[in-house]
């Protein structure tokens, strides 16, 4: 067998690609989720962090410190076979959500707290001499300073976020890398790996271009 | 004459640093008082205190305009009335020099887009950078930055301006344009409060100079009194030190 034939077989690649497909679509669809519930509890615990009271604070710190820390593959089957003992039995695609938005809130928080926290008090301050109640402020002066510096990092941790998604093969979640092994057994050929692949090349390459872009365009025009 | 601001008691610690040990000065309008003295003397915690970006302990009392500066709604009217150059400049970075001046108007006073542009021009005309209107802070050099910053204090009409070491952070060579922008901003009757270790400048601009240490007033007179005939020895220990050089 050729080396075509064996990696890029097009009657495999025809035969496979609807299944491909509709992993591709969780994969997109579980990423999407992730990203959304992970951004939402990120910024509800940052603001827990540098605004709450003292006791939350740390509570905060150490959610964000212990999911960090943990392996999201190893949380993962914690949650998909540990939990069902206590009763609480979740589907694959919802055991994969919760784990990759534990972890992502995580560090979507330590981003947004890096970012505030970057805000110079001296634009605090000349803000607050200048008679700006704290709304205006925050809109006007703080915010738009704080998302140039938290936009670059967030996308990054988009990107890890997708990336994570495959891990959901392991709980038998019908996801683009599991699809394409399936493929694979079943045609007894690795093209099905190999357009996977490069389908996860294809929709993460971009964003790492715009990561690149965006850290660029928000360097000029700061300090 | 009235005190546009009336500073009784202050006090103030950090920790078991004590910043402010008791420090009464009214300021008349139009009045120019410099504040000089050794660093952590507290003269920038002194001037901080008067638009409460530091708080002060209790007793003590600021007065701005017949008004107390204290937390609370009133705060912001008051900070409106104050206006504050900073060693730092503090200017807004994602803004144009056009859209830092105007920032404040527009938001605390509700000014039009079309008066708080026209004020914009007029001060930048004033401080002699109109044609930086458009730059960023970052396209500007220190000392332009510095006079950028005064016409955004001046946008808002204070009735007093505070200076807290405005030309510290400066390269030497262009301490002067902004200490020129100063003397301009005296003479036009401008209640100031100055901070700075610029003798020459309090010599020759201050109405009133006082010397501060540890937290105390020393003295204070007129800057003849003060630098050629200084009556405590604390003073003239630290004017020999900072003039012989």
């Amino acid at each position: 067998m050729s080396f075509v034939e064996t990696f890029f077989n097009w009657d495999v690649f025809v035969s496979s690609f609807p299944l491909l497909l509709s992993g591709l679509r969780i994969t997109l669809l579980l990423g999407v989720v992730s990203i959304i519930a992970g951004l939402v509890s990120g910024l509800f615990i940052a603001l827990i962090r540098i605004y709450g009271a003292r006791p939350l604070g740390i509570v905060a710190k150490v959610y964000t410190d212990i999911f960090r820390s943990i392996p999201i593959l190893v949380l993962l089957i914690v949650v998909y076979y540990a939990l069902p003992f206590v009763g609480l039995r979740l589907s694959p695609f919802m055991s994969a959500a919760v784990a990759l938005t534990l972890v992502s809130g995580a560090y979507t928080a330590e981003i947004f707290r890096a970012g505030i926290e970057a805000i110079p008090s001296g634009q605090f301050e000349a803000s607050q001499a200048l008679g700006l109640g704290y709304r205006h402020m925050m809109v006007d002066v703080i915010l738009p300073q704080a998302v140039r510096i938290v936009i670059p990092p967030l996308t990054n941790n988009c990107i890890n976020v997708i990336k994570d998604t495959a891990l959901a093969s392991v709980v038998a979640m019908p996801d683009l890398l599991k699809q394409a092994t399936q493929a694979q057994a079943l045609e007894a050929n690795p093209t099905p790996l190999i357009v996977a692949a490069l389908m996860y090349v294809a929709i993460l390459w971009p964003l790492v271009i715009l990561v690149g872009r965006l850290e660029k365009s928000f360097r000029r025009g700061d300090r | 004459m009235a005190a546009i601001v009336s500073i009784k008691n202050l006090h103030k610690k950090f920790g078991t640093f004590t910043a402010l040990a008791g420090i009464s000065l009214d300021v008349a309008e139009g009045e120019v008082v410099c504040i000089i003295g050794p660093s952590g003397s507290g003269k920038s915690t002194l001037i901080r205190c008067i638009n409460l970006l530091e708080t002060y302990d209790y007793p003590g009392q600021v007065i701005v305009d017949g008004i107390i500066v204290e937390r609370g709604r009133g705060l912001a009217a008051v900070r409106a009335e104050v206006g504050m150059v900073f060693q730092s400049f503090n200017l807004f970075p994602h803004m144009t020099v056009r859209k830092n001046i105007m920032l404040a108007p527009m938001r605390v006073r509700g000014e039009s887009v079309a008066t708080a542009d026209a004020m914009a021009t007029d001060l930048l005309q004033k401080v002699g950078i109109e044609e930086q209107a458009d730059k960023y802070p970052a396209q500007l050099s220190g000392g332009q930055q510095q006079r950028v910053a005064i016409a955004r204090a001046l946008a808002m009409k204070p009735r007093v301006m505070l200076f807290d070491e405005p030309t510290s952070s400066l390269d030497p060579e262009v301490v002067g344009e902004v200490l020129e922008v100063m003397r301009d901003l005296a003479k036009s009757g401008v209640t100031m409060i100055v901070v700075t270790h610029e003798m020459g400048f309090a010599r020759q601009v201050a109405d009133r100079v006082i010397f501060m240490d540890e937290g105390q007033v020393i003295e204070s007179g007129s800057p003849a009194e003060i630098f050629d005939h200084a009556k405590e020895q604390r003073t003239r220990d630290f004017l020999s030190a900072v003039l012989e050089h």
